[in-house]
Order: C-alpha cells, then sequence, then structure tokens
C-alpha cells in the first residue's frame, strides 16, 4: 500500500528535487538516484513504489528542468500531491503523463506514513490509516488525455495517427 | 473589453480576434530558443517517437550555455548531441562555442527578438525577453519537442498583473533592486500563472538591458510571463540589429484592459537591496543589512551579465581590490570582447577578479565558482534557492551589480553609493 511522505513546507523548488550538479545527464535511473536529495537526502531509500510525495504550496518552483518530474517518476514515486504546483512542473508533469494533485490543506488532512489509495478518474484519496476519504478536483479533459496518453508526445502522435490536428 | 498586450500577442497567435484570461488556445511559435541542458533530451524524445523532424529550421535558436564550455564528460557529451543535431537539421542560427552565451542575453543581443511574437523556450527565464513587448515564457523538454516538431503549443491566456514603476531611481539604485522589491511584496508565488506587466515612468529611464533585468525574473515571483511595452528605447535597440525578418507588429494594452491587481512602486525611494537565502522574495535594503560578511562575489548571468551590469560593477571597483574571491562572466563573446575594448577587463584584473568565459557557470551550480559548505556569495544571479550555487549548506545572497562589487571591495554586504 502507498505511503505518505509529507514535507511541510512551500515553495519545494527545482533545485531541491533534482540539483543542478546532476544536470549533465538526462538518464532516469541516474537522476532517480538524487531524487530531492537537498530536501531529504534519505529519500530515494525510504521510497518504495508507489508512495506518495505530500507538500505545501507551489511545488516545483524555479527552473523548468523536466528532470525534476523524471527524478520524481524515476523513484517510483506514484504521486505528487500540493496545496498547488509552480506552472512549469505542473505543465511538465502532464507532458510527462504523471498526474499532479492539487489538493488545497493536504498537508492538514494526510500525516506521515498515512496509506493512501487514489481514485484519479472519480478525484478521491482514500486515506486508509484515518479512515477518510479526501476529494480533489481531477484535471481538466484535455489534460487528463495528454496524462492517459502517456504523455504529450504519446498524445501527438496518435493524434497524427487519426489525422486531426496536433497539440490540442 | 478591451485586451491586454500579452491577450492581443496571444490573440494573434491563436488566429483569433480576441482573447481573454483563462481561454486554452493552441499557439503558433514565432521563435524557440534551445540551450544544452533541456534540449538534447527533447531530441531523444522525438526520435523514439519518431517525429524526428523540425518545423521551421530558421525559428529556432540554439546555444550551449549552461555548462559550457563543456564542464566534464556527461557535458560534452550533451553538447555533441546538441551540435549534432542542430547541423543535421540545418538550424540557421546555431551559436557554437567561440559564438556561444548565456542564451537571455545573446538572443536578444544577437538580434532575436521581435516585439508582438510568441516565443518560447526550454528554461525558466525565457520570460526576459518579454522585455520586448513579447510573449515569452519558459517551457520543459516535451513542450519543446513538440514545439520543435509542430511549431505549435497550447497555452491558458494568462491573467494579468499590472506593475507601476513611478519616480525616478536613485544613484547607484538599479532595476534588479526593482525587481527584488516587487518580488519581496508579492512572494515567489505571488504572481503563478499571471503575466506581469510593468508600465510606469521609471522604465522611461531604463536601457533595454536594465528592462531585461526586470523581466528576467517574473518567473522568481511564479509568473508565466513578464511584459514590458514597446517605446522609442525598444525601437532604437532593435533598428539594425534584426536577424532575419526586420519588421514586428507593436500591440499595445487597451486603456479599458483587465488586470486582476495593480501594485505601484515609487522607485525613487528605493535603496539597494540584498534577497537573503533561501528565497528571491527575501529582499533587505542594504542599510538593513550592511556588514554582513561574504566568502565570494559573482557577477555574472541572465539577469545582470550584461555590458551594463558590467559597466556598473567597474565603476565601483576602478582603483580599489576585492577582498574576497570574485568572479566576473561575461555573458556573451560580444560582451566579453566589449569588456576588454572599453576597459573594464583592465579594471577587473586590476582589481584582483577572474574573469570566466561566458557561461552559465556558477549560477546553477554548475561550475566556475562552485561554493563549499558554509560559504556565502554575494551575487547578481536570479535565485538563492538551498544549495544553487554549491553545497547544501551554502548561502546565496542576490543584488545588483554596483552592490555585488561593493561587498567585494570590502568582504561584507557594503552599500555601493559610498564609492560612487
Ligand atoms: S544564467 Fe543562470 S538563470 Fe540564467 S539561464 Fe543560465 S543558469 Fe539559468
Amino acid at each position: 500500500m502507498p505511503k505518505a511522505h509529507v514535507y511541510k513546507r512551500d515553495h519545494i523548488n527545482t533545485d531541491e528535487i533534482i540539483p543542478a550538479r546532476y544536470l549533465n545527464t538526462d538518464n532516469v535511473a541516474e537522476l532517480a538516484k538524487h531524487c530531492l536529495e537537498d530536501l531529504d537526502p534519505g529519500f530515494v531509500k525510504k521510497c518504495t513504489p508507489g508512495d506518495v510525495i505530500v507538500a505545501g504550496d507551489d511545488f516545483g518552483c524555479g527552473s523548468s528542468r523536466e528532470h525534476a518530474v523524471w527524478a520524481i517518476q524515476g523513484a517510483k514515486v506514484g504521486a505528487v500531491i500540493a496545496h498547488s504546483f509552480a506552472r512549469i512542473f505542473y505543465r511538465n508533469c502532464i507532458n510527462g503523463g504523471f498526474y499532479p494533485i492539487e489538493l488545497p490543506g493536504a498537508l492538514e488532512k494526510i500525516r506521515d506514513g498515512d496509506e493512501l489509495q487514489i481514485d484519479y478518474e472519480a478525484g478521491t484519496i482514500r486515506n486508509k490509516t484515518q479512515n477518510t476519504t479526501i476529494r480533489f478536483t481531477p484535471l481538466p479533459d484535455f489534460a487528463l488525455a495528454i496524462v492517459r496518453d502517456g504523455g504529450l508526445l504519446e498524445h501527438i502522435k496518435k493524434k497524427e495517427k487519426g489525422k486531426t490536428e496536433n497539440v490540442r | 473589453m478591451g485586451m491586454t498586450i500579452t491577450e492581443k500577442i496571444l490573440a494573434r497567435a491563436a488566429g483569433k480576434p480576441s482573447v481573454k484570461a483563462g481561454d486554452l488556445i493552441n499557439a503558433k511559435i514565432d521563435l524557440i530558443m534551445c540551450h544544452d541542458v533541456t534540449t538534447p533530451p527533447a531530441i531523444s524524445m522525438l526520435k523514439k517517437h519518431g517525429i524526428d523532424r523540425v518545423f521551421d529550421p530558421e525559428k529556432i535558436v540554439v546555444t550551449p550555455d549552461h555548462f559550457q564550455p563543456a564542464k566534464d564528460i556527461p557535458s560534452a557529451e550533451l553538447h555533441k548531441r546538441l551540435d549534432q543535431w542542430a547541423r543535421e537539421k540545418n538550424i540557421r542560427y546555431y551559436y557554437p562555442l567561440g559564438r556561444a552565451g548565456v542564451c537571455h542575453a545573446l538572443l536578444p543581443e544577437q538580434g532575436h527578438i521581435r516585439p508582438g511574437e510568441v516565443i518560447v523556450g526550454g528554461d525558466s527565464h525565457t520570460c526576459t525577453y518579454g522585455a520586448f513587448a513579447a510573449f515569452s515564457t519558459g517551457i520543459g523538454s516535451t513542450d519543446l519537442a513538440a514545439a520543435i516538431a509542430t511549431g505549435m503549443l497550447w497555452f491558458k491566456v494568462p491573467a494579468s498583473m499590472k506593475f507601476v514603476l513611478n519616480g525616478t531611481l536613485g544613484h547607484g539604485v538599479c532595476s534588479k533592486d526593482v525587481i527584488l522589491e516587487v518580488i519581496r511584496r508579492i512572494g515567489t508565488d505571488g504572481a503563478l500563472y499571471r503575466a506581469m506587466e510593468f508600465v510606469g515612468p521609471a522604465l522611461k529611464q531604463m536601457s533595454m538591458e536594465a528592462r531585461m533585468t526586470i523581466t528576467n525574473m517574473a518567473i522568481e515571483a511564479g509568473g508565466k510571463s513578464g511584459i514590458i511595452g514597446f517605446d522609442e528605447t525598444t525601437r532604437a535597440y532593435l533598428e539594425g540589429r534584426l536577424k532575419g525578418k526586420t519588421d514586428y507588429t507593436v500591440f499595445e494594452s487597451d486603456p479599458d484592459a483587465q488586470y486582476i491587481s495593480t501594485e505601484t512602486i515609487d522607485c525613487s525611494k528605493l535603496e539597494p537591496m540584498v534577497a537573503f537565502p533561501h528565497l528571491p522574495s527575501n529582499g533587505r535594503p542594504i542599510s538593513e543589512c550592511a556588514g554582513l560578511p561574504m566568502d565570494q562575489a559573482y557577477i555574472g548571468s541572465c539577469t545582470n551579465g550584461r555590458i551594463e551590469d558590467m559597466r556598473q560593477a567597474a565603476a565601483v571597483m576602478k582603483g580599489r581590490t576585492v577582498k574576497i574571491r570574485t568572479v566576473v562572466v561575461p555573458a556573451t563573446p560580444h560582451i566579453w570582447k566589449q569588456m576588454i575594448d572599453e576597459g573594464l577587463a583592465q579594471i577587473f584584473y586590476d582589481a584582483g577578479c577572474v574573469i570566466s568565459a561566458p557561461t552559465c557557470g556558477a549560477c546553477l551550480g554548475g561550475f566556475m565558482g562552485i561554493l563549499a559548505e558554509g560559504e556565502r556569495c554575494i551575487s547578481t544571479t536570479n535565485r538563492n534557492f538551498v544549495g544553487r550555487m554549491g553545497h547544501p549548506k551554502s548561502e546565496v545572497y542576490l543584488a545588483g551589480p554596483a552592490t555585488a562589487a561593493a561587498s567585494a571591495v570590502e568582504g561584507k554586504l557594503t552599500d555601493p553609493r559610498k564609492f560612487l
């Protein structure tokens, strides 16, 4: 069962998610080793596949490096739940087929170590530990379509096959 | 209902008579900026998906900058991928080593930025180009790949915030101090998803270089873009400089355009500012923080690595010597040459600074001035996040070039006005 790793912080930035000293590569496995390194050096060790990162406002602010999303995906993080996301990071998540969950008040509703089950389509998080159900606003349809296809390029390819217009 | 300059540019790019904040549009891209960190992954993605094409080799500008000259083997590999691709795709405006410079200084300097256009780049500080009355925003590698292949991207039209810059800047106060004050007031997510439109009489006295420092840091307030309207200064800068197409369209905000907020700043009241670790919004006036010891000064980057910044730093350093390690990084080869021609290089040498090749270098903790544990750096860059310039326990203090130079001379945070 996926567990929550809670960081009671706003403005967790892309330098903390993947420090620039590792940007000389775009190898996902390599990046994953350093996921959240400058925020919590022990994160990669304790993260089991599917685990969830929970944080406050403005998660992913700073640089446009998609390496931040790749590091998180590579570390097999299942989801990131935050009060709000920085714009480029949010867009990068969708483009990479990774669902960013915007949930104001997440830090009050989820405690470190809570076991969570997420239903993306319905927009619900089942907090097994606290026996609560939390609702979130699902992604708008066009973004959901991109995530469902596995990312923007997969989406474009699919559209092109269907001979429709690009990137819509 | 009237439209903002941002809405007008995006409407034009979407082929619609009008758009409003919140609309989802599919916009035609006029220019794409590509560099060595985010573009090689985009190239690989395109190859992997079998859509390995370029929508228009005339509308893509490529330069390695972050880790150039290659700082290690992995970055050399990135450069090799970028170089091979740029040559294979016949990218018209490719600036390899020797002509390469920090992207956001290089593109305007080389005449690639035109008013009224929609510009994207694989870098968050792409918002810099908004100083030229263009819509410009940073994107990640996947968006970059999509834009390179199709020349189109979807956008949500941002709501605009208006920033009225009144008064005139005092002696020794610069545009960096203005933007640090703006970010101090609204916070690092105060403009999240918004277009930051700067207006007001204080802009009139600012050069294009000074204006670019302001739009450059829109992202530090979370902004999608920063924009400054067109005027005589813009026209004069562009004249004789534009590459390729020399005509452009000037858009202006309507008097009844909608803004979600208006913030007024009296620039005559500003002092030189220093943003303390670890957020750009931690700005303090120099009078409240002078005296804090520093270990290094760094003068460069896309925020303040232009010739005007070098002149301001040199004005302080002339006839003086630095007490701490000081790294001067001209942002482009042209600026590097100008520094020699104008005698600035001599001043920096005499003061005891080291002058680097044009590069992003230590701005993002790459190389050329990395900090050890516990060290403090006064820097003209734009981010002071944890570990940004080196060890996670090092500290970055953001300031304008004159403040950085004065602090280098005294080895501690120093008000530059005493030297000017
Ligand atoms: S100089 Fe710094 S902020 Fe500007 S593009 Fe380079 S790394 Fe980014």
